[in-house]
């Protein structure tokens, strides 16, 4: 079995690759659930004057007829104003097949053509079935998570963040 | 018997009426609809979910909005949609209902939307797909008859949570011809089903059904042929169209007379509760049954429900052709 090290730590790591690829007109779009909790740290951590974006991806996902998606209510994109030209770092807990973040790149040009998006991930674990990468990454597990497993970030009362590891 | 709108699985394969649709299914169906409101102030109002599925829009009787706002509602899905203007179409020519279904099927259909004056019609387009193993293809019925106007019940629905939050402590009048109306039975069923705790149905006698609780099984229900019964602290007022065509079969004397005792003025309207909102299914016969001063006025949330019916309508067809495996 696979072990991560503490959420807080990877948060702390993430900071500091990301605070030299800040400018101030930087945007970070948390990518529903677990990345918003993740943005919402970082935004924290690194100060930024420019409002927290988030994304949601079920409108673009292509697993409905898996029966998943579109099945938190309520939940929508909240983007900035104007994301023509503007530079966005997508955010999310876990990298996986890149499924999502295709989702999600879909659902951003819904809102206009951005200059630049990178995305920043706490943990990636391998098992892309899309080419996809991410551009700032905390830990990079050494061999890919089986299929049978997954990391499930949690928030407690307090606002800290945990990973556990979860059996389908 | 299992509800022919639902599969094994209990999930919705067609609309057609809110009878016997749980509490469950109904939130379900507003709370998809939430996000679907946001997709019109996008760049790009549109989202992939129906993205190369067709639908066909069956309209075997005239109307403007509910025909449009389905439309818009598929191709902001991204679906392909295709009106038919049945009266100008093989069914003046003489073609069956089962026939036109079959040729449409024959053409790759994903999703019938149906209005038909025959209450009913809807049921037996799901009936024929079932039999001919075609139960892949959605039926949505856009108001049947008498009968029923499913999308119509649950844009209202959406309405009053938005504007009121909690159905459970609702006191709600819904006033006018509701013997006739397919939109006042869709609307009890719904409030019904949601809990509402006090439903009142307000007319003349000739327009209200002689049981009320013969028309759904409810005891929230109450009649009142007094229109100040009806509306002394309500919450949500919902008029309903006085079709002109009531006035030929002696059931009303005259519009003006109608207008004395039902037509929802400033005056009934102080009745209610001060935050009482003003709803009508569209479309209105100002000084028949709403002054124009109600309909134009703060209380009124009548455009809104337009803009909201899209989101609804989203939200179905998303759920019957865009969601769970076939």
């Amino acid at each position: 079995m696979q072990s991560l090290p503490p959420a807080t730590e990877l948060i702390d790591q993430l900071v500091a690759q990301l605070r030299p690829a800040i400018t101030p007109a930087t945007v970070l779009v948390g990518i529903h659930t677990g990345g918003v909790w993740v943005a919402e740290a970082l935004h924290a951590a690194l100060k930024l004057a420019t409002p927290l974006a988030s994304i949601d991806t079920s409108f673009h996902r292509d697993d409905h007829h898996l029966g998943n998606g579109l099945k938190a209510a309520g939940r929508v994109s909240h983007l900035p104003d104007d994301v023509e030209g503007a530079h966005l770092i997508l955010v999310d807990d876990v990298l996986y097949t890149g499924r999502t973040i295709r989702a999600a790149l879909n659902e951003l040009f819904d809102y206009g053509r951005p200059e630049r998006v990178d995305l920043a991930v706490l943990v990636d674990r391998g098992g892309r079935e899309l080419p996809i990468a991410a551009t700032f990454c905390a830990y990079t597990l050494s061999k890919p998570l089986p299929a049978s497993q997954s990391f499930n970030l949690a928030r407690a009362t307090d606002g800290q963040l945990s990973f556990s590891l979860g059996e389908k | 018997m299992r509800n022919p709108q639902l599969n094994e699985n209990g999930e919705l394969i067609h609309l057609l009426s809110l009878d016997g649709l749980s509490r469950e299914i109904l939130l379900g169906i507003l709370d998809r609809a939430e996000p679907f409101t946001a997709v019109a102030e996008r760049e790009v109002k549109k989202v992939p979910l129906l993205r190369g599925k067709s639908v066909f829009n069956l309209f075997f009787e005239n109307s403007t909005r509910t025909r449009t706002t389905f439309e818009i509602a598929a191709k902001r899905l991204s679906a392909d949609v295709i009106n038919l203007n049945i009266n100008t179409s093989s069914a003046a020519k003489g073609e069956s209902l089962l026939d036109t279904v079959d040729n449409l099927s024959a053409m790759q259909a994903d999703m019938f939307v149906v209005r038909h004056a025959s209450s009913g019609a809807p049921y037996l387009i799901a009936q024929h797909l079932a039999a001919t193993r075609r139960s892949h293809i959605h039926v949505v019925n856009a108001g049947d008859g008498r009968h029923a106007h499913p999308t119509q019940g649950l844009l209202d629905m959406f309405t009053i949570r938005h504007y009121k939050k909690d159905f459970t402590k609702l006191s709600v009048a819904v006033v006018g011809d509701i013997l006739h109306s397919r939109v006042a039975r869709s609307q009890l069923h719904a409030l019904a089903t949601l809990g509402v705790p006090d439903i009142r149905l307000v007319g003349p006698r000739t327009l209200l059904p002689t049981a009320a609780d013969r028309m759904i099984e409810s005891t929230s229900l109450r009649v009142c042929h007094k229109l100040d019964d009806g509306l002394r602290g309500v919450d949500v007022i919902m008029m309903l169209r006085l079709q002109n065509e009531r006035m030929q079969g002696a059931l009303l004397p005259s519009p003006q007379e109608y207008f004395k005792s039902y037509g929802l003025t400033p005056e009934k309207l102080a009745l209610a509760k001060p935050d009482a909102i003003v709803m009508h299914p569209g479309p209105m016969n100002r000084g028949i049954e709403i002054d124009s001063a109600v309909a134009d006025g703060k209380q009124a949330v009548i455009l809104p429900q337009v803009t909201f019916g899209i989101a609804v309508r989203m939200a179905v067809m998303s759920m019957l052709a865009g969601g769970s495996a076939q």
